[in-house]
């Protein structure tokens, strides 16, 4: 196509353009609204999906929790059925064995009394490792600390307090450095956890109780049995092996058969990370394909208006034709109209829903609980790419096959006088 | 049946702007095939007024679409200016409808949303003509048709004669080989009719060629020749003073 084409395509495209206000404003509107549909059900979609998978990862992420049972095999003249009880000492030695992974133990109290001042509540203790802290997401607000490797070796009665827990005792004093009571003894609070949407969680919310170095929780509560033993990798892949490991690790020093998988009941939280991975990516496309139809529905609408304007101006382009209008010349300014109407209308959602976003985004999330696990709608640029895509593609459909109906027209019927 | 004899010269179509031979049209429908020119041989030099009449279904429709380049024979060759236009694609055939035919329709065909100025204006934006020409030629032609006062009027505004003088500027925009005309008083009352065979009239004697297809004897009258069509093929082909 030479430039004198573009021209004079221009030239036609501006002379029919100014006619029809209204009808272009219509055709601009719709495909405007199905523009708005697309990109806010996306970014209704994504906000979603990455609420779901922050609140999703509070507990942590890369986790398997593994609770302790009984052999289900037979081994070594040894019956089924005996329990396996981990205990404390042996966590350095697993550690020792896997460097990679980190592991640790939890030892659980439920139903703990614990009293500030006057005030007395019944909560979960928790004793683990130090190193729970970093990978199950029990980060400070700041001015206090989580436990550390110190506070394991001195057996200190230190206590890090969840946030709900913290308010229920001290309301609104703040608890760093204060002495609570823990099954009457005194401990010092060295810290409180920073506020978080959880909302998968094995023994309770973490926002509900306090942790204690796992050798205070031992001479205070008198046990060394484990309730759980967990691991933690770094990349997801490496999950399944750590598990093995681990087993063979637990099976050689309690004496059951390695290939037991019964000994252990795990939460492998990989697995189901991945799950909500793809459920997720199913609820986005099923959202996309419905602001696609919508969309389509904006360019259907423009493709039937240019092919009643082909159908109108039937004569009007058999005379261009006998003008000496090339076919080129009468479709350019259809599919040029098409283009226009999808690109402004597009530009004009594209706006609307960008306000709409933003506007959602400056209401404080915190104040409203459905918003906690809506999360807010979010824009990103695979989905206005996407949007992009699909109104390109509809808006030179929409113009192409209107624009090759009137290219079909025979200019010799239409001149007849009727 | 007479038809015009070919003259000595060696080429036959030397001079003349329609050269037409053993020209055949067939519409095929898929079911039925119609032919509706059954060998035409045509000749028109530059500076004739040629009449074609006949009777509706006689082919003579279907004779002016040719001669007009918006339809291509089935068969035969046809050189329009010395140019062999049978067998052009579609842009060619284009090309040369913007450059040598001007067509003058029975029911104007200006297109209604655009002015007067911008109806004329058309062909010449087709042909590439730039801005400031178009604007010199424009007025000019329509000046030329006595409606250089009407040029910013739309065609609604106008009436039918005046409708059809916007036509015949048009027409003459892009200095075609030949005007092509269908009919063109066939929509007009008397008077206007009048006044438009006139200004074929002043055309003709201008020194332009002029094709028109028509009814009405009194024009066909003015013609310098009545070229008869009759079931697809030229029945008369006289000098119109023998035209009873």
């Amino acid at each position: 196509m030479s430039r004198n084409d573009l021209s004079i395509i221009l030239h036609l495209f501006l002379g029919s353009a100014r006619l029809q206000k209204k009808r272009a404003f219509l055709t601009i509107a719709s495909i405007a609204w199905g523009t708005v549909t697309i990109l806010l059900l996306l970014a209704f979609g994504e906000g979603l999906k990455r609420q779901f998978a922050r609140n999703e990862q509070a507990m942590g992420t890369n986790l398997a929790i593994n609770w302790p049972g009984e052999t289900s095999k037979v081994w070594k003249g040894l019956p089924e059925g005996r329990g396996v009880k981990p205990r404390i000492d042996d966590i350095p030695l697993l550690q020792q064995r896997m460097p990679d992974v980190q592991v640790w133990g939890e030892m659980t109290s439920s139903r703990t009394l614990m009293q500030y001042a006057r005030k007395t509540v019944n909560a979960r203790v928790i004793g683990p490792n130090w190193v729970y802290g970093d990978p199950r997401k029990h980060y400070p607000v700041p001015g206090g600390r989580f436990l550390g490797p110190q506070d394991e070796e001195q057996k200190r009665r230190v206590v890090f307090l969840g946030y709900e827990l913290a308010e229920d005792l001290f309301v609104k004093e703040n608890p760093v450095g204060k002495t609570i009571l823990v099954n009457s003894s005194p401990f010092t609070v060295i810290g409180v956890m920073q506020r978080k949407t959880q909302t998968s969680a094995y023994g309770g919310q973490d926002k509900d109780h306090a942790v204690i170095p796992i050798t205070t929780f031992r001479a205070l509560f008198g046990r060394d049995k484990l309730n759980v033993v967990v691991l933690h990798v770094e990349n997801e892949d490496d999950m399944e092996f750590a598990l093995q490991r681990m087993n063979q690790f637990f099976a050689v020093r309690y004496s059951y058969d390695p290939r037991d998988e019964r000994v252990f009941g795990t939460w492998n939280t990989v697995k189901g990370q991945r799950i909500s991975a793809k459920i997720f990516l199913g609820m986005e496309m099923f959202f996309g394909i419905i602001g696609a139809l919508t969309l389509i529905i904006g360019c259907v609408g423009v493709a039937n208006i240019m092919y009643a304007v082909v159908k109108e101006r039937t004569r009007e382009i058999g005379v261009k034709m006998a003008l000496g209008a090339r076919r080129g010349w009468i479709t350019g300014p259809f599919v040029l109209e098409g283009l226009i109407y999808t690109l402004l209308g597009g530009l004009a959602g594209g706006v609307i829903a960008i306000l709409i976003v933003t506007v959602l985004g400056l209401l404080p999330l915190e104040d409203m609980k459905v918003m906690e696990f809506l999360g807010k709608p979010t824009l990103s640029w695979p989905i206005g790419a996407a949007t992009v895509a699909i109104l390109g593609t509809a808006g030179l459909l929409a113009g192409f096959f209107p624009a090759r109906r009137a290219a079909a027209i025979d200019p010799a019927a239409t001149l007849r006088y009727e | 049946m007479s038809r015009k004899s070919e003259g000595p010269s060696s080429d036959p179509s030397a001079g003349q702007i329609i050269h037409m031979q053993g020209i055949r049209k067939v519409y095929d429908t898929g079911k039925i095939k119609v032919e509706a020119l059954k060998g035409i041989n045509l000749s028109v030099s530059a500076g004739e007024f040629v009449a074609i009449v006949g009777p509706s279904g006689s082919g003579k429709s279907t004779l002016m679409n040719l001669i007009g380049c918006l339809d291509t024979p089935t068969d035969g060759q046809y050189r329009l200016g010395g140019e062999d236009v049978s067998k052009l694609d579609s842009d060619a055939l284009a090309d040369v409808r913007n450059r040598r035919v001007g067509f003058v329709f029975q029911g104007f065909n200006l297109l209604p949303q655009i002015s007067a100025f911008e109806n004329v204006e058309m062909p010449l934006v087709f042909g590439g003509v730039g801005v400031r020409e178009r604007k010199q030629r424009v007025t000019d032609l329509l000046g030329r048709v006595g409606l250089g006062d009407r040029m910013e009027h739309k065609p609604t505004e106008l009436s039918g004669g005046q409708m059809q003088r916007v036509a015949i500027a048009r027409a003459l925009a892009m200095q075609p080989d030949v005007i092509l005309a269908d009919e063109p008083t066939g929509n007009l009352d008397t008077t206007a009719g009048g006044d438009i065979m006139q200004l074929f009239a002043e055309l003709w004697s201008q020194g332009k060629t002029l094709v028109v297809i028509t009814h009405d004897m009194s024009l066909a009258r003015r013609a310098s020749r009545v070229v008869e069509v009759r079931d697809g093929r030229i029945l008369r082909d006289v000098p119109s003073a023998e035209v009873a």
